[in-house]
């Protein structure tokens, strides 16, 4: 659970910046497929249903 | 005629003729530096302190008004320091640690940068280009008086330059009519708008970024803390950021980003920008505007810095957005990496070869600069609405959770790029901690006879860690230390070795390390460091 709260991605500039450029050229559909496939992905890898529910919470209380 | 083409701040070099202007055919100069800002008159100190002569022209006599570059970074003020210039900067300029990201009108976080200890300078300061410049101008006065081979020549402005294989011709203008000199070697020291580029029809290709962002530095007594305050979209400039920065003198920067489309001539007003800044301060805040001006970013290069007798540093080779400050801090480099490479060729001490690689570790050096600056561009103006979308996103999180803090990105300190992979590399040992690796710059440490980072530079030096290890026949300058097992030193040079012997260059990088070398590894990295 600790890893929602404290920072954790190497080369944080390197991965933002990687994040823009998979989308980049992209139309608003295309995009939001990605997302949905990133989404799913990643959720594979944290694999803690805990900590997915917890993921949830905190998104949607910060939107 | 020589076209003013700014106000000036200070005036230090009033024209004045040379003997050069009478002279029946050209003079000839080991090296021209063109252009008098803090890169042109940085290389006329590192150079003259070495005994090269050189000759500054610019095309004004004295300092541009306006702060403009305000963050002088660690590495700039170790550069000063070797050449003896550092200390009225440190004295004057503003020592900050503490941030504020605001966003609408709360503070979402602070943070304190906590400097790392043991290092004899701070990780930046806050000063305006004006005493920069100047300090470096009076450090070049007193090295002049102690004969160090530099002139400077105010009011000469550069007409024609040409470039051939022994030599560059100059024609330049005057008060008092044209006339030409000659140069071993050409410094293209002036600026994004580089007139010697133009002449020699150089390409300066990249990015121009849409946007526009409005400077205004203003006066003000008024008791606010001396913080770096960072505002995304607040009620005083909807939709946009603002910065607030402080200076020395009760000079605040307060930078607003505009957007694209604006009116550049209006925003300059004080209609315009008075009650912008107001609203900012707060109503009764008293304050006085002291410079105004707007700018767009561009992020552009030169491919070669090198063109033969002609080398380009600073803003003449690389520009960058300004934020991060890398733009200043990496012309101070330049000439860090060009001032000991160009003085061991005149000297006969190194092949032309040397040079070349002015071109191969700066451009490394330039393209990690501007990488970084239009990172913090992208961030602060996404281009696209995905881009927008993940900015607000990232500011809707870090405000509940800080896992989101490393993405906020309003700028990055600028720190020296390592010299990963340069062909002036020499033999390194993994064993050894991977910050001090070959390539990097010295990290400063304190000794038992002062900073480390005072002890090392200006030439090529042996810096020996418990060890008596002498390379025999070898004449080079060794420091050496003892240390305990906690000490700085340790842990910034020694890791999990017991001994270690650097080789350092000129401009404090790592040429090559060992933990117990022999005199023939030392002179075949020594040889390698000064071009083979």
């Amino acid at each position: 659970m600790e890893k929602l709260f404290t920072a954790n991605i190497d080369d944080a500039d390197g991965f933002y910046a990687e994040l823009l450029a998979a989308h980049e050229g992209l139309s608003e559909a295309e995009s939001y497929a990605l997302n949905a496939r990133l989404v799913l992905l990643l959720s594979n890898v944290v694999g803690d249903r805990a900590v997915l529910t917890r993921a949830f919470e905190l998104a949607k209380q910060a939107g | 005629m020589v076209d003013v083409r700014y106000e000036t701040a200070f005036t230090l070099y009033p024209y004045a003729r040379s003997a050069d202007q009478d002279a029946d055919s050209p003079a000839r100069h080991p090296v021209v530096i063109v252009g008098g800002g803090p890169v042109g008159m940085g290389m006329a100190l590192e150079l003259g302190l070495k005994d090269v002569p050189c000759v500054v022209l610019d095309d004004h006599d004295g300092v541009g008004v306006g702060s403009r570059a305000i963050c002088f970074a660690k590495r700039t003020l170790e550069i000063c320091d070797r050449m003896g210039a550092a200390d009225p900067m440190v004295d004057l300029g503003v020592v900050w640690n503490v941030g504020r990201v605001f966003r609408d009108e709360r503070q979402i976080y602070d943070f304190n940068l906590l400097p790392e200890e043991g290092h004899k300078r701070p990780a930046f300061i806050n000063l305006q280009q004006p005493y920069f410049e100047k300090f470096l101008v009076e450090r070049i006065r007193a090295a002049q008086a102690e004969g160090a081979p530099i002139e400077i020549r105010g009011k000469n402005r550069v007409l024609s330059t040409e470039s051939y294989d022994d030599h560059v011709a100059l024609e330049i203008d005057t008060p008092e009519g044209p006339y030409k000199i000659e140069a071993d070697y050409l410094v293209a020291c002036d600026g994004a708008r580089s007139a010697v580029r133009s002449m020699l029809g150089h390409d300066f290709t990249g990015r121009v970024f849409e946007d526009n962002f409005l400077i205004c530095d203003v006066k003000m007594t008024a008791d606010f803390p001396t913080e770096r305050w960072f505002w995304f979209d607040p009620p005083f400039n909807r939709g946009q950021s603002v910065l607030l920065h402080k200076q020395p003198d009760d000079i605040w920067r307060i930078d607003f980003q505009l957007g694209w489309d604006i009116d550049r001539k209006a925003v300059v007003q004080p209609e315009y920008y008075m009650p912008k800044v107001q609203a900012m301060l707060g109503e009764g805040v008293e304050f006085e505007p002291e410079w105004v001006s707007v700018y767009t970013f561009q992020c552009m290069s030169m491919d070669e810095y090198r063109h033969g007798r002609v080398f380009f540093a600073g803003d003449s080779a690389h520009q960058v957005s300004p934020f991060g400050a890398r733009g200043c801090n990496g012309g101070i480099q330049d000439v860090d990496n060009l001032g000991w490479k160009l003085a061991a060729v005149i000297k006969g001490e190194a092949g032309e070869r040397l040079l070349d690689t002015y071109q191969e570790e700066r451009k490394h050096g330039a393209d990690e600069n501007i990488l970084n600056s239009s990172r913090t561009t992208d961030f602060m103006t996404p281009k696209t609405e995905i881009a927008k979308l993940f900015r607000e996103s990232v500011l809707d999180l870090v405000e509940h959770t800080d896992a989101m803090r490393p993405l906020v990105n309003s700028g990055r300190l600028s720190l020296p790029c390592v010299y990963d992979g340069s062909s002036l590399n020499g033999a390194d040992d993994a064993i050894l901690p991977q910050r001090t690796r070959v390539g990097a710059t010295l990290a400063d440490a304190p000794t038992d006879q002062g900073w480390l980072i005072d002890r090392i530079g200006g030439r090529f030096q042996l810096f020996t860690v418990n060890t008596d290890f002498k390379p025999e026949g070898l004449n080079l300058d060794l420091v050496d230390v003892i240390v305990a097992p906690d000490d700085l030193i340790t842990e910034r040079y020694l890791g999990a070795a017991e001994q270690a012997v650097y080789l350092i260059r000129p401009d404090q990088v790592i040429a090559a390390r060992w933990v117990n070398p022999t005199a023939a590894d030392v002179t075949a990295a020594l040889n390698t460091a000064m071009g083979g």
